[in-house]
């Protein structure tokens, strides 16, 4: 189906999120829309989806104009959303979640789960999805979710399917599955909006390309641009990948893991015998597919997660079996993988959420109370220095973008005094102005003289960052290679076969 | 299969709920109290027996009918008014405003009983152990007010001290189980409101402990020592005592400790990100108990507040549904100290007034649907907002575009 946005001008009082924006999709086409957070891409799909009514400007499915007054019309007219948070019932089978809402039935009127099954299968073997119908979706990896909630639009005969952020929370195996999926749809005629801002899958997947800035369509790129000429125009400005770096110079060993095993919340060994040691001055980055025990290995530097048995020495102090906040004092920074679960308070103003752990000593608190002025004039110096783009210092943080909550968690954890920083998937999320910051700070903290350990999913991270990489295969270190490694050697060391 | 980790975290719809009835939003709350005596006036209405004879004969007096409705609701929540902030038929000033002193000596104890429950809800506990720990605090306060022999002031604040304490031991009881066994808190508080209701009737018949000297069966005190008593505070014409000035330290005090002090700020993040807490180097565990053990010194003090200023000797009644009021004074106030003293200041108002509304010919239990009501309108957050047509909470959407658009720029 050939859809067309024409004109389309949405404005919320005096600011206008999509200001007279034009958009093609041929029948079979991968289209990608590419922009920073904020550029209005989610308006523009809210309207497309009939979430919201456009000021001016029209739709036209097969040159036809349509009006959607809901998702319900949308749908009946064949697009299909996917969005970026699944909207699956983790207790309900693959089934059971692809026919929610027009279940078939039975002559009686109870559900006909057969002709569920049946669906399920039909339609994963025609697309080669491998999904298993009576799988519940609670068991399911986030790829495997994803699917079945693509499998829930076709199930409704979308011809049009709009993919929001959808590589946001794959693994790379996953993502390329994903776009081995996208490519297949498109050949049996579905037509695809690839929403994203990795410019990476935007090159590998899209036909075509539209880049929208501040409510406008700034450019129709060719797929074969370069990456920092699609990154150049989202942002607006020149945009450099490429993180500039003096060579490491090395000091002391601040951190020093030895024979480190950890179990999960099912004990499942899932760190096994890891050792080893980063200098003051260096980044090591740990590469790995999620859930090779990344998460587990970093939770239990900083005391979060028990420590079965091995060592951490934290600039010369053994922590293993220390409180984190015993951890943080001996001079260690945190920055979480998952923001919003362990490394924000949604709630907290950006002044409380820069003194979260600050909140038992100096410079924070004045014997038992906060202490506000020094509190406030902490919070403006931090916004300044690590460029948190926020109205006020009181501003909640669940009100920020994505990429002004990390440089929140960023600046907390380097705004004091540091020996060893530790960050999980420092930019997951971020956009591409915030991660070229972000990076910039953390090779910033690294010339100071602080050990990095840097653990990322994400080559292109890992790359950009390492003077070493480890990579890490079902909780044991595959091997510590040098950062000039190629990418095909460290793809096979990260599915475990050893340099 | 292993689970992913990386599922994006998300709110269940039951906790986003539970945190916008806790959240307190003044808007929401204002707008339920006015539906609360809205709703509570047509019940005056339509159960008055003039209002219902001017209506049947509606046709023949249309002026007289809509008339007595207006004085029905008129009379009853005028005696609440003049029953609880200034009788207005009072000879002298001082008959006048003695509503008012009567209002501000009941409020007293809701206040601080409701600012412990509310502590705990901005810890994200949902606290409803306020009875049973106001009981234990009692019999604490009754027996070194009764059994003891100490000077004036010393002998109160001492019975005051040790009503804090006995009920903090009974809030810490229930920190203990949650952070060292992961019992839940509702089940444990409403648990433990038995046992200590049991356990106050128990030692009030126990004459080794506060039975009264010469008692029969019935289970009641001695009347607690002059020495200490909470003494009058606008002198013999009043009730008012001094309960009074500990809910008013107890106000700031909880300001304080909440908006202020590190502990406050410790308490705060863990009630919205218990997670992100345990990360920043908080033992999540032992701020339960904390909580739990100020939480319920809070109450302990309302327990003072009863078993210090009564005139005769005590009895289980004393208790007088505080602890239950607590909850609905918190909720009200959206956990906050001036919205509790507010709650607590209206819901002393219903107690003070609801004796001239009967005088008034009004059913005083017309107060009790009230306040079951703005209870009711508060914990559906959904229905107020369908009745008002109140947007939906969360960052408006324009702010969240004029700030993203700030960012792009």
């Amino acid at each position: 189906m050939k859809l067309e946005l024409r004109n389309i001008t949405k404005k919320f009082g005096t600011l206008v999120a999509n200001d007279n924006i034009s958009l093609v999709l041929k029948p079979g086409e991968i289209h990608s829309l590419l922009g920073e957070n904020g550029a209005g891409k989610s308006t523009l799909m809210n309207v497309l989806y009939g979430l919201l009514q456009p000021d001016s400007g029209e739709i036209l499915l097969d040159d036809k104009a349509v009006k959607f007054n809901g998702p319900g019309d949308a749908m009946a007219a064949g697009i299909g959303m996917v969005h970026q948070h699944f909207m699956l019932i983790p207790v309900f089978t693959v089934a059971e979640n692809v026919v929610l809402g027009h279940e078939p039935t039975s002559k009686l009127g109870a559900l006909d789960v057969g002709a569920a099954r049946k669906l399920v299968l039909e339609i994963s073997d025609r697309f080669g999805f491998q999904i298993d119908p009576d799988a519940k979706i609670q068991d399911l990896p986030v790829g495997a979710q994803q699917r079945v909630e693509i499998i829930k639009a076709l199930a409704r005969n979308a011809k049009i399917l709009v993919l929001d952020e959808p590589t946001a929370v794959l693994t790379p195996q996953e993502t390329d599955e994903l776009m081995e999926i996208m490519r297949g749809l498109a050949k049996s005629g579905t037509s695809i909006i690839f929403i994203t801002h990795k410019l990476r899958e935007v090159q590998q997947v899209a036909d075509s390309i539209t880049v929208i800035r501040q409510g406008k369509v700034v450019a129709s790129p060719s797929p074969k641009a370069s990456a920092s000429e699609l990154a150049s125009l989202m942002v607006g400005r020149e945009v450099d990948l490429d993180v500039k770096r003096k060579p490491a110079k090395l000091g002391g060993e601040s951190l020093v893991i030895q024979d480190l095993t950890v179990l999960d919340d099912r004990n499942h060994q899932m760190v096994d015998g890891v050792s080893f040691k980063v200098q003051d001055g260096e980044v090591l980055a740990i590469a790995g597919v999620q859930g090779n025990g990344q998460t587990e290995l970093a939770e239990a530097i900083l005391g979060i997660r028990k420590v079965h048995s091995g060592s951490i020495v934290v600039s010369n102090k053994d922590v293993t079996k220390s409180t984190v906040r015993e951890v943080l004092e001996a001079g260690l920074g945190y920055i979480p993988e998952d923001r919003k679960k362990d490394g924000l308070v949604g709630d907290f103003s950006i002044a409380e959420n820069l003194m979260l752990d600050g909140s038992f000593t100096k410079p924070f608190a004045k014997g038992i109370q906060i202490d506000f002025p020094k509190r406030d004039e902490i919070a403006e110096d931090l916004i300044e220095r690590f460029d948190i783009r926020t109205p006020s210092a009181e501003t909640l943080a669940k009100q920020l973008s994505g990429g002004n909550q990390q440089k929140v968690v960023v600046a907390r954890e380097l705004g004091r005094d540091l020996k060893v920083l530790v960050a999980s998937q420092p930019t997951r999320g971020v956009d591409v102005g915030s991660i070229e910051f972000i990076h910039e700070q953390i090779i910033a903290a690294r010339d100071a003289g602080k050990a990095v350990l840097i653990i990322s999913t994400e080559l292109d991270e890992v790359l950009a960052l390492a003077d070493r990489i480890a990579v890490m295969y079902r909780g044991k270190i595959v091997g510590i290679v040098d950062a000039k490694t190629s990418r095909e050697k460290l793809g096979k060391m990260m599915a475990g076969i050893a340099a | 299969m292993k689970k992913n980790k990386d599922v994006a975290v998300k709110e269940s719809s039951s906790e986003s709920v539970l945190k916008e009835i806790m959240s307190g939003d003044p808007v929401r709350i204002s707008l339920s109290i006015l539906l609360g005596f809205i709703i509570g006036a047509i019940f005056m209405v339509v159960f008055d027996s003039g209002v219902v004879k001017s209506w049947s004969n509606f046709g023949a007096d249309p002026n007289y009918a809509l008339s007595s409705v207006w004085w029905t609701i008129q009379d009853g929540y005028g005696a609440l008014f003049s029953g609880s902030i200034y009788n207005l038929n009072a000879d002298n000033f001082i008959d006048g405003i003695r509503p008012l002193t009567e209002t501000l000596r009941f409020a007293a104890p809701l206040v601080m009983a409701g600012l412990g429950v509310a502590l705990t809800f901005r810890v994200g506990l949902f606290n409803i152990g306020a009875t049973g720990q106001i009981m234990v605090g009692l019999a604490g306060a009754t027996f070194v007010s009764t059994r003891m022999e100490l000077p004036p002031v010393i002998h109160m604040l001492l019975a005051t001290v040790v009503a804090v304490l006995c009920a903090s031991v009974w809030g810490i009881i229930v920190g203990i189980l949650k952070a060292r066994f992961g019992a839940h808190e509702v089940i444990v508080t409403i648990m433990l409101n038995y046992v200590a209701a049991s356990l106050f009737t128990y030692f009030l018949r126990e004459p080794s402990l506060l039975l009264e000297a010469n008692g029969g069966g019935t289970p009641k005190s001695d009347r607690p020592a002059d020495t200490a008593m909470l003494g009058s505070l606008l002198g013999p014409e009043f009730k008012l005592h001094y309960g009074l000035i500990f809910a008013v330290l107890a106000v700031v005090g909880y300001w304080w400790l909440m908006e202020r002090s590190t502990f406050g700020f410790r308490f705060r993040m863990v009630g919205h990100n218990a997670s992100a807490a345990r990360a920043a180097g908080i033992k999540v565990e032992n701020t339960f108990i904390w909580a739990l053990a100020i939480s319920a010194g809070f109450a302990g003090l309302a327990a003072a507040n009863q078993a210090l200023s009564i005139q005769g000797g005590l009895t289980t009644s004393i208790e007088a549904g505080i602890g239950f009021d607590a909850i609905t004074v918190a909720l009200l106030g959206g956990s906050r100290a001036g919205g509790v003293a507010m709650a607590g200041l209206l819901f002393g108002a219903f107690k003070a007034g609801a004796s001239s509304m009967q005088v008034a010919g009004v059913s005083p239990e017309v107060l009790g649907v009230v306040k079951a009501l703005i209870v009711l309108f508060i914990a559906a957050p959904p229905i107020i907002r369908a009745i008002y047509r109140l947007p939906k909470p969360g960052p408006k959407m324009i702010d969240v575009m004029k700030k993203t658009a700030k960012v792009a720029k």
